[in-house]
């Protein structure tokens, strides 16, 4: 009983709301290997921070698992060939974003049998937490919740700040997504040995990894499998959109709030998803680096609901036509869940380090596009989890009046897109703050940029 | 399958929405018209205890609102749902006996002045159905306050149904007081039974309590109002009026008549509770309902008037903005519980 009020009490964050999470359709399917494709495309810009930088030429044969990529500075990661061919091209190709990207086309080798060069697998207990930053930086690994923010740089606390708590993030909150589910279920040793790295890493010995309460034989196995010296809990989290959102998530566990514009260091935690945490364990259990990825294809506009383990870099069309094609009444190719997943027009984009799912969608979903004016009913404001007034930040973009917008909190948006699911109207707030929060970072850049070139150090004179 | 694909791609059926894709069941024309839906047992209860003549003041100044709605506003927001309650509203504000003419001129001068005029739906500052209200009592405050009494049959015309525009009528119909005008100036109470279930005079939707309040906890579960609103007004005039009447029990009614007497009812479910011009946040809808619990406590014991609830209603409505700013969620992470 007092478990059970605890986890009731520590569960939760206010707000949010209740899409249908519609996981049956592939939370009981094993994750499959897909078969390599005629052609790999690897976009140099797939990480947060700086594109890598370009190391292959045209004709060049690469092995799988070689860079084609390297880091440049400190936020960016190196890019691997996840298959062994011949690089046929460095073209600007469709982005999954809706830009292009420049990208290095590799012809697969048909008749390669596929696998890594043998490298040496670094003796993680031999090394100090630099060195294993850097095994972690040089193997490619990103945040694969989505963001794809580099794993390298969380690894390493800011000077003079304690990390009390790593939170693993297993929430999968997104409707349809399993990719994380399937993780936890069928690799629960290896979240806890990429645990333990991250642990000794940030010098923290607590761990808490986050699950959702809709996923309970995940909670069990990962409770099960615990290594017996760590310290790690793994809480049942109530099941509401976005509780996978980092804020969410130490709001529900630890119940503190990260400050406005602030970092979740500022209250001693660092968050990791649950897929990024295994890529880290894969590391030094094999060697190999970041080039395949668990994606959950999923929706009712797939033919064969599948989660599958893809080469990054292979097309879409591909992992589609793999899983049997779409339907006819198929309406929308998101990348990412339904919720935040951004919308496909060209087929030819590649899955990306940072691609947690393939969902499609019918006319069924399509969203009514007629939009009524806003009626001031106020359900967007108990939606919103970061508290903001939605109806009134909408009626502000409207009118362009970014300035207040901002004074409004505008970035501190997560543009989790709550406001506009509740929205009677069907007004696109997200959409609308995403814009608006688009032109004020422009905004700031310029003004940083006149600030640096009037000042002393500007050195160009005008 | 590729060749499946391929066609779907030539022919443009791929979508490109932006985020979120998925889409919350609810839906403004659903709200409007279920809360319309709520009301046909209100409005069954008018016909009932003031016949024909109910349904067709009714009809009327519905006709007024959605004509002018069709007339003036813009291209298909009609389907909305919102005008034709706005006009509901207004009939089931006026004594079954006025003449027609009035009620659709109600109607009209509503949606024209008090909704169309700011700009349409969303955009009006004062509940539309009591700005017809409104207009029509300053302009005839005497067919605004001539009350039939109730349970005559069905077919007898209730007063001066048919009257032409400008001329007084000649029907010499049943008419009384209101339980709040015999509480006003005569002194005399009414039984609770009879104001709980709507056998009283009154205004055509004044008179079930009993009907509203279920369409109000029907309109509160689905969360198609705000019930922070009826709770607080109903609360405030409770506790106000049972603190005077505990002062002077002869001076003043109790609680119990305060509650269900007079227009309470439906203005503190379907009236105050008006999404567009009520306050968008939770405190504000609070401190909204409370300003009109009192203000209608006011007006009833020491106004002119024997009702209170359209001008307190009005006057809240006017307050709406200066709340909603005052009333500001406190955003994540900031303020006394974000950590430093």
């Amino acid at each position: 009983m007092i478990t059970l009020l605890d986890g009731w009490l520590k569960g939760g964050f206010r707000h949010g709301v209740h899409p249908p999470d519609h996981k049956e359709a592939t939370a009981s399917h094993p994750i499959r290997r897909m078969p390599f494709p005629d052609e790999i495309v690897l976009p140099l810009r797939q990480h947060a921070g700086a594109p890598a930088r370009l190391l292959v030429q045209p004709g060049q044969r690469v092995e799988r698992g070689d860079k084609v990529g390297e880091a440049q500075g400190y936020v960016s990661v190196p890019i691997h060939a996840s298959a062994s061919g011949t690089v046929t091209g460095v073209d600007w190709w469709p982005h999954p974003d809706g830009s292009q990207a420049e990208a290095v086309r590799i012809a697969v080798d048909p008749h390669s049998a596929q696998i890594p060069r043998p490298r040496l697998v670094p003796r993680w207990d031999d090394l100090n937490p630099d060195q294993v930053r850097d095994a972690v930086k040089d193997a490619g690994v990103v945040g694969l919740g989505g963001a794809a923010f580099p794993t390298h740089v969380k690894l390493k606390p800011p000077e003079g700040m304690a990390v009390e708590t790593l939170l693993v993030n297993g929430a999968e909150c997104e409707p349809y997504l399993t990719s994380d589910h399937r993780v936890m279920l069928e690799h629960p040793e290896r979240v806890h040995f990429g645990i333990r790295i991250m642990m000794q890493c940030l010098g923290t010995s607590r761990a808490v990894i986050g699950v959702e309460r809709n996923k309970p034989d995940a909670v069990a196995r990962l409770r099960a499998t615990i290594p017996d010296d760590l310290d790690i809990e793994v809480i049942a989290l109530r099941v509401k959109y976005p509780q996978g959102a980092e804020k969410m998530l130490i709001k529900a566990v630890t119940g503190r709030e990260v400050p406005s514009g602030k970092l979740p260091i500022h209250v001693g935690t660092v968050v990791q998803n649950v897929g990024s945490i295994a890529a880290i364990a894969e590391i030094f259990e094999t060697g190999y680096p970041l080039i395949e990825r668990i994606v959950t294809v999923s929706g009712p506009g797939v033919v064969r609901p599948s989660n599958l383990l893809v080469p990054v870099g292979t097309k879409l069309r591909d992992v589609l036509a793999f899983c049997g094609g779409l339907t006819p009444d198929a309406r929308e190719v998101l990348m990412g869940g339904p919720m935040m997943g951004a919308p496909q027009g060209d087929l030819d984009a590649p899955v990306l380090k940072g691609t947690s799912g393939i969902v499609v969608l019918t006319a069924a979903e399509a969203k009514p596009t007629r939009v009524h004016p806003c009626i001031s009913c106020g359900h967007c404001l108990d939606a919103c989890p970061v508290f903001l007034n939605p109806s009134l930040l909408g009626k502000e973009a409207q009118a362009g009046r970014y300035g207040d917008m901002v004074e409004h909190h505008l970035m501190d948006c997560m543009l989790c897109g709550s406001c506009s699911y509740v929205c009677p109207s069907n007004i696109p707030l997200s959409q609308m703050f995403a814009l608006a929060k688009g032109a004020v970072r422009r905004e700031q850049q310029r003004a940083k940029e006149a600030a640096a070139a009037d000042g002393p150090g500007g050195g160009k004179a005008a | 399958m590729s060749a499946r694909l391929e066609a779907a791609l030539h022919a443009g059926r791929l979508e490109l929405v932006a985020s979120p894709h998925l889409k919350g069941p609810q839906s403004t024309v659903r709200i409007m018209w279920t809360v319309v839906a709520t009301l046909v047992p209100v409005v069954a209860m008018a016909a009932w205890s003031f016949g024909l003549s109910a349904l067709l003041v009714i009809a009327a100044a519905t006709l007024g609102a959605v004509g002018t709605e069709r007339l003036f506003g813009q291209g298909g927001s009609l389907a909305d749902g919102s005008a034709a309650l706005t006009g509901l509203l207004l009939g089931l504000t006026l004594p079954a006996g006025v003449p027609l003419w009035m009620a659709l001129l109600g109607g009209a001068f509503g949606i024209g002045f008090g909704k169309l005029l700011f700009g349409g739906l969303g955009q009006n500052v004062f509940n539309p159905a009591l700005v017809g209200r409104a207009f029509l009592q300053a302009a005839f405050p005497i067919a605004l306050t001539t009350w039939p009494i109730p349970g005559q049959g069905w077919s007898r015309w209730a007063g001066d149904t048919f009257a032409l525009p400008l001329l007084s009528g000649g029907a010499d119909a049943v008419t009384g007081a209101t339980p709040l005008g015999l509480m006003k100036f005569e002194e005399v109470s009414t039984p609770f039974r009879e104001l709980f279930l709507g056998t009283t005079g009154g205004s055509l939707g004044e008179t079930s309590a009993l009907l509203i309040l279920l369409g109000g906890a029907y309109l509160a579960y689905r969360n198609y109002l705000n019930w922070r609103i009826p709770v607080s007004i109903l609360a405030v005039v409770a506790g106000l009026s049972s603190a005077i009447h505990a002062v002077d029990p002869a001076g003043f009614p109790g609680a119990p008549f305060m509650l269900f007497s007079g227009g309470l009812m439906l203005g503190a479910v379907y009236m105050a509770t008006d999404m567009v011009t009520s306050p968008v946040t939770n405190a504000g809808a609070w401190l909204y309902g409370a300003g009109i619990g009192a203000l209608v406590v006011l007006i009833r014991l020491w106004g002119g008037l024997p009702e209170g609830v359209m001008y307190a209603i009005l006057l809240m409505n006017a307050l709406v903005p200066f709340i909603d700013r005052a009333t500001q969620p406190r955003v994540f992470g900031t303020g006394r519980r974000a950590a430093t």
